[in-house]
């Protein structure tokens, strides 16, 4: 069954149609040709194809793109203003956050989201005090992008990288 | 992939009456569990009634005779249910269980019910290539036989040893939560302890719920007993991984001494497992190590350990006392 559309993709409005079982992910790869957006393990385990979904980290492989009709989607492409980078894309430039590159794009939406996250007092797992005030350490930092592998072993740019765009 | 007819309910009746009139048609809400089970051909649907935009998305106190509940609507997203301030002062144990589970992205997808109701990471559910009564009734099972550690120790059978990989659902069972559902018939509410079931011989039922069954709500009574849980997981690294072992618990004391209990186990059975007679051992003695140890080997009289799972006894013991004398030197904090 095919289904139309419509998403808006880093500020571009799109309609597409669709067979129900694309994913986001598929749609946004195969059908818009956006391709910041990256496949990696497509079962929810890797992180790499996270973008902003109607303001929330959200995994496009895991979600089918008829149910998000009318969603607006930010990928890493769409988070600087104009040709300027977005301070956490200048943070993992600065601290070397990536070697390949590949989970990058994935990388910098999460830490996106998630620090919207921790800026709204949203707690975590290592989190003392439930009801205290978010204080973003290291352990909290490696807490809240723990959805995110990076094979080549980056993380410790990317947590420096993080460690930097959390008290800008 | 089988080839699927999608369809958006407009309201939780017309979701239940589409699913009631199509036996090949499945509730599907934030997706994090469904979707990747129809790219591993484990669930095979051609029709799926998406709940996920219905209004079910509220969380409010309501009055009752038994006294305050917190009403927290079906579609309410994990991310969102665990940061409420209600949750995070009232039910401590929810807030817990919902951060130790899954990762940053799929908390803030995953829907309440969705969380309830996800199935076992068992890996020979999720590989069809191999036998599993659960996916496959009278296929046999794999995992009797097989890669072992992850197998339940308590209330498994010879058709089934999977575990409910669910977090959220161990700390409800221990705050005593109902669950709200919507069938053909109506609405009727039934304990969370009451809505998974053990395997027995028809494995292929995780719930007891019917199929056109909706869950639209969980309630949580606002105890004082509530407000002093906690939940502690244990699992094979730090982050983003499934339970080998966890502990829901909720504690009173009345001086030195236990006046009342919850110890609800994930990672050991087939549902959230309460542990009704280590509970009942603990009430009016001291709370140490040794007492809890003694209660918790009444419980696991009847626990069955394979080499791979025999690790998973000690660690509830070491676990459920670690949980429970950290409650008690918290208590009053």
């Amino acid at each position: 069954m095919d289904a139309t559309i419509r998403l808006t993709v880093d500020g571009t409005a799109h309609e597409v149609t669709v067979d129900t079982r694309t994913t986001v992910l598929d749609a946004l790869r195969e059908r818009l040709g956006v391709t910041t957006v990256k496949k990696g393990c497509d079962h929810g385990q890797c992180g790499s194809c996270t973008v902003l979904l109607d303001g929330r980290r959200h995994l496009t492989c895991l979600t089918l793109a008829v149910a998000q009709d009318g969603a607006e989607v930010v990928t890493a492409g769409g988070l600087g203003e104009g040709e300027g980078l977005h301070p956490v894309q200048q943070a993992f430039l600065d601290h070397d956050g990536y070697q390949c590159g590949y989970c990058t794009p994935g990388q910098v939406c999460s830490a996106v989201g998630m620090l919207d996250e921790a800026k709204q007092g949203h707690p975590s797992h290592v989190t003392e005090d439930l009801e205290g005030d978010t204080d973003l350490t290291d352990d909290e930092i490696r807490e809240r992008m723990s959805g995110n592998l990076c094979r080549c072993g980056a993380y410790a740019g990317i947590l420096a990288a993080v460690r930097e765009a959390a008290q800008a | 992939m089988r080839e699927l007819t999608y369809v958006r309910a407009s309201s939780a009746q017309e979701a239940v009456e589409a699913v009631t009139a199509d036996a090949d048609a499945m509730f599907l809400g934030g997706g994090t569990n469904l979707v990747d089970h129809l790219k591993l051909g484990v669930a095979r649907p051609g029709r799926l009634v998406d709940v996920s935009r219905l209004p079910l998305d509220e969380v409010e106190t309501r009055e009752t005779p038994d006294g305050p509940v917190l009403r927290v609507g079906a579609a309410v997203r994990n991310a969102d249910l665990a940061a409420h301030p209600l949750v995070r002062s009232g039910l401590p144990a929810l807030s817990r269980a919902l951060l130790a589970g899954a990762s940053g992205q799929i908390r803030q997808q995953a829907s309440t019910a969705g969380n309830l109701l996800q199935r076992t990471r068992c890996v020979y559910f999720q590989d069809v290539t191999t036998p599993c009564n659960k996916r496959e009734p009278g296929s046999g099972c794999s995992a009797l036989e097989g890669y072992d550690r992850y197998n339940a120790v308590l209330g498994a059978s010879e058709h089934c040893v999977a575990v409910h990989p669910s977090d959220m659902a161990v700390a409800m069972v221990a705050l005593d939560a109902v669950v709200v559902v919507l069938g053909p018939e109506g609405e009727r509410r039934l304990p969370v302890a009451d809505l998974h079931r053990l395997p027995g011989d028809a494995p292929q039922r995780d719930t007891t719920l019917a199929r056109d069954e909706l869950v639209t709500a969980v309630e949580l009574p606002l105890t004082d007993l509530a407000a002093r849980s906690t939940y502690r997981k244990v699992r094979d690294r730090a982050s983003y991984a499934f339970a080998l072992v966890s502990v829901a618990a909720a504690l009173r004391m009345d001086g030195d001494t236990v006046a009342d209990v919850r110890i609800v186990w994930g990672g050991a059975a087939h549902k959230p497992w309460r542990a009704e007679l280590a509970e009942r051992a603990l009430v009016g003695q001291a709370l140490d190590e040794d007492t809890v140890a003694a209660a918790v080997d009444t419980e696991l009289a009847t626990a069955r350990t394979s080499e791979g799972t025999a690790y998973k006894l000690p660690m509830l013991r070491g676990t459920t006392a670690h949980t429970l004398t950290t409650l008690a030197t918290t208590e009053d904090a």
